[in-house]
Formats: structure tokens, sequence, C-alpha cells
């Protein structure tokens, strides 16, 4: 058994004349978290996309829990989940329908159960049997939270997991996210913006920028060598070095 | 490790989720059962009109009311399978379900049992209606009924995932397909009136459809009361290249929107 959870080699995707990822390669360890970060058309959705058989790649190797994500990705999706701000729920659905009807897509034998634990963890009973069209942008997202941990995932993929929560809220998802990752030693591969949330949450960084890898390593190891105090100025080093690229390319 | 190719309990699940939708909105079923009903009204007057001032129509008073109620049968089916896949796009919900278990077939079959059930709910109270408004049972049939039933639903159901393609490839601005599209089989469908009736040129077009040779049957064991085993083989094997058609095209579909990375963004 390989000790990655996720390995990616050459991974390319190109939409036409756009080349979204180029040539990414990298690997997350079993029971990790890692982030992916980036600006904004970085290429993370893309990559998780792919990762997750959604989109397929132009060209490289994609490995999940040891399955070729390409070629048996429905031997490793019933291990694997994911919420994104960019897909929703039914919104005429119930929290509890909505729920239901994924359990039974990931084959789960005892609904109720699981959806009680959930509905704990996540502080969603109150609005259980309320039409997931009816709640507000944060409750939206811990249900899609809860929907992602129907099947105690061995491989969580999360894109901007705590968007639209409030800050109390975010932290108690982050905490909730933590001793889950912990208890069950799954792997989290995250997209954030939220800087605080990775360095609270990720034992590894992937810096990408225009659909390239430019840096990665551990919170502290990048600290380290950006010189810096935290990774949202380590962020900015890396995007304005872009900026700064593109004005120098601009001035000869 | 090894996955099930083929799962009941997630055709099931899908199922569920469309029940779950209809149950707590009486609008809905109401709805179904609207349009099947008015059109019956509306050509049971027509017939009983017609009875008295047309020898055609007076030798099976039923017929116009066993045609609009066969041709709803083809458009409900077709719209129970276009429909229920629009719904996921406009919850923007096809993200969650590709990378759950549920298998791009398994959604097809599940959108094929929601469709049976929204036309039998629909078509059947229309035909329950007209028992006491024209006393015309169209389940007096018989067993042809079964028939015709079958090859109609399998017809929609090939319509319906072809028009499902075309929206996923061409996003929800192709919604009105869905309900426009059908419409053009019905001139020739020869629904209300014998293929023979249309320009020579045209009656080839019409007997590749699998409606027309339903509508031909029909007329056959009403009229002639003769069951036409020939007009039901050649329905049911235009059927099954229909049906082929219409798989293999939302199947392609799927796999391009994959490769175009539809499937995470394309919504309301």
């Amino acid at each position: 058994m390989s000790d990655y959870a996720i390995s990616v080699e050459g991974l390319t995707k190109r939409f036409g004349r756009l080349l979204a990822v180029d040539a990414v390669s990298f690997s997350v360890s079993r029971g990790s978290t890692c982030a992916l970060l980036g600006g904004n058309g970085a290429g993370k959705t893309t990559t998780l996309s792919v990762l997750l058989g959604l989109l397929l790649p132009t060209a490289g190797r994609v490995t999940v829990l040891g399955e070729d994500i390409l070629r048996h990705r429905y031997r490793v999706l019933p291990r694997m989940n994911f919420t994104s701000p960019y897909v929703d729920l039914p919104k005429r659905l119930t929290v509890a329908e909505n729920l239901t009807v994924y359990a039974r897509l990931y084959g789960l034998k005892n609904v109720k159960p699981r959806l009680e634990e959930l509905s704990e963890e996540l502080q969603i009973g109150v609005f259980m049997h309320r039409p997931y069209g009816t709640l507000s942008a944060g409750q939206r997202t811990r249900v899609a939270l809860a929907k992602s941990l129907l099947n105690k995932p061995e491989v969580l993929l999360l894109d901007e997991p705590t968007a639209s929560l409030d800050p109390d809220m975010g932290d108690r998802m982050r905490g909730m996210l933590i001793n889950y990752q912990r208890h069950s030693a799954a792997t989290l591969l995250l997209a954030s913006h939220n800087m605080l949330e990775v360095e609270r949450m990720c034992s590894d960084v992937i810096m990408m920028r225009e659909g390239k890898i430019v840096d990665q390593g551990t919170p502290q190891a990048l600290l380290t060598s950006y010189g810096r105090s935290n990774l949202e100025e380590v962020f900015l080093d890396v995007a304005r070095r872009r900026a700064d690229e593109q004005a120098m390319r601009g001035a000869t | 490790m090894s996955a099930v190719v083929f799962s009941p309990r997630r055709i099931g699940a899908m199922v569920l989720r469309h029940v779950y939708l209809m149950r707590k909105s009486w609008p809905r079923i109401l709805e179904l059962a609207y349009y099947p009903s008015v059109q019956m009204i509306l050509w049971g007057f027509i017939a009983k009109f017609l009875t008295t001032n047309s020898s055609w129509v007076a030798q099976a008073p039923g017929l116009l009311i066993a045609s609009v109620l066969l041709w709803d049968i083809l458009f409900r089916s077709q719209l129970g399978v276009s429909l229920t896949f629009f719904e996921e796009m406009y919850s923007r919900n096809l993200g969650h379900l590709f990378v759950s278990p549920l298998r791009s077939y398994e959604l097809v079959c599940s959108k094929l049992v929601i469709s049976l059930l929204r036309t039998l709910i629909g078509v059947g109270a229309a035909a329950l209606l007209a028992i006491p408004l024209y006393h015309y049972s169209i389940f007096s049939m018989g067993l042809p009924l079964i028939a015709f039933f079958a090859n109609l639903m399998m017809m929609g159901w090939a319509i319906g995932l072809m028009v499902s393609a075309l929206v996923l490839r061409w996003g929800l601005g192709a919604e009105n397909l869905a309900w426009a599209l059908i419409f053009a089989f019905a001139p020739v469908s020869g629904v209300y009136y014998p293929i023979n009736v249309l320009p020579g040129w045209l009656q080839p077009l019409a007997l590749a459809l699998p409606s027309s040779h339903v509508f031909e049957g029909m007329r056959a064991v009403m009229i002639e009361h003769q069951f036409r085993t020939d007009q039901l083989l050649s329905a049911l094997l235009l059927n099954l290249i229909y049906l082929a058609a219409g798989i293999v095209i939302f199947l392609a579909a799927f796999h391009a929107a994959r490769k175009r990375g539809l499937l995470l963004y394309i919504g309301e």
C-alpha cells in the first residue's frame, strides 16, 4: 500500500487555448491535511475536479487510494467525498431528505443514526426539517459539510469549506474537521483563501499560480523560506511576484 | 476493491429524491394530471360532435379520446425524463451526484422509473375521468393497450434522453426543446388520422417513427377489431434503435461534459 492517499503526475488540463493546469505533480500522504493555495484562476478547483473524476484531464495520471481515478473512479468514489460552493443541493427538499438521498447513494445501511450523529456534530438539528433553499448561506455550508461526511470518507476534498460561515461557526467547523481527521485518519485536501484556516488545519501546503505549482512544503518551512510571519504574507508574496514579473516584462 | 456496477438501491435513492419533491407539493401532482385531462375533455367534445358528422369517427366513438390519451403517454414520458434531469441542473446538484457512487446509467434508469410514475399519474387520471364524462374507457382496449403504452413510453424515454443530452451540451438555454421537440413528431405520427393521409414523400418518414405504428395499430384495434402484430413489431424494433440512440447520445454528452468541466458549473 502506497504511503500516499493522493498522487498526481504531470496533470495538465487545457480548455481550448486556456491552459488551466500545467503539468502539475504532487502527492498527499495518507492521514494528512494538505492545502491547495492560490489566487483566483490558479487551477485549484480544476485540480480538485480532476481528482474527483468530474473533469477529464488533457494529460497526466491521478491515483486516489491506490486506484487510477480516470480508469476506476467508481472503485474509489464510495470512499471519498467533497464539498464546494460551486455545487448545491435540491432546494425544495428538506435537509433531512437531501441527506437521506445521499446516504442511500453512498450505500449507508443505517441512515437515521448517521444523520443524528452529523446533526449533533454540525449543529444542523434545528433546521433538519426545513427546505434547504430557505437556509442562510452559512447554514447551507454546514449542510454541505454534513453531506461530505455522510460516508465517513477516507479522502475528503474541500473547496472553500468554511466560506460563508461567521468566525464563531467557522472556528467550530474547523475544530470538527480536525477532530474528524484525527479520529478517522482520513486524508483532507482543501482549497482555501483563508490563511488562518490553512495554518490551523494543514500539515502541508501546495501553492499554485497560473496552473503551476510554484512552491510547497509545511507551513513552517514556507514561512522560513519567505521570511514571513504568517501564510497570508507568503500568499501575497507569491501572488505579487507574478504582478512584478508581468510589470518587468512590460518594462522590457 | 470492486464496486457494485448496478445498484437498485442507488436508483431507488434517485427515485426517492423525486418522490419527496412530488409528495410535498400537491400543485405538482395536480399539474401532472391537469393538461392530459384538459386535452381529453377538449377532444372528447370534438369527438362527440364528429360522431354525428363524420362516418369515419362514428365507426369508433372513442377513437379521438384514445388518440389523445396515447399521445399524452408519449408526451408525458418524454417530459418525465427531461424535466427531472433539468431539476438536477436547476438545483446545481450534478456535481454532488457525479462524485457519489451513482453511475450515469443508474441516473438514466432512475429517470425512466420517475417518468413511468409521472405518466401513470397524469394520463391515468385523464383516462379515469373519460369514463364518467364520455362513457369511454381506454382500458376496454385490453392487452393491446399495454403494448401501445410500453412502446410510447420507450419512444418518450428516447426523446427525453436526447433532449437531456442537448441541454447538458448547450445549457438550460435549450430547455424549451423539452416542450417543443415532441410536437414536431405529432403531425407525422398519425395521431388523429391514418398515415395514408400524409403526402407520399412524408409517409416513409412517418413509418420511421415508432409512434406512427402504434397509432396505426390502435386504429386497427378500434375500427377493424384486429391486433396488428406487424405494427407492434415495427414499433418495438424502431424503439429499440431509438432508445439505444438516446442512451448513447446522453452518455456521450455526459462524457463531453466531463471533458469540458460542465458538471461542476452547469446550472441556472
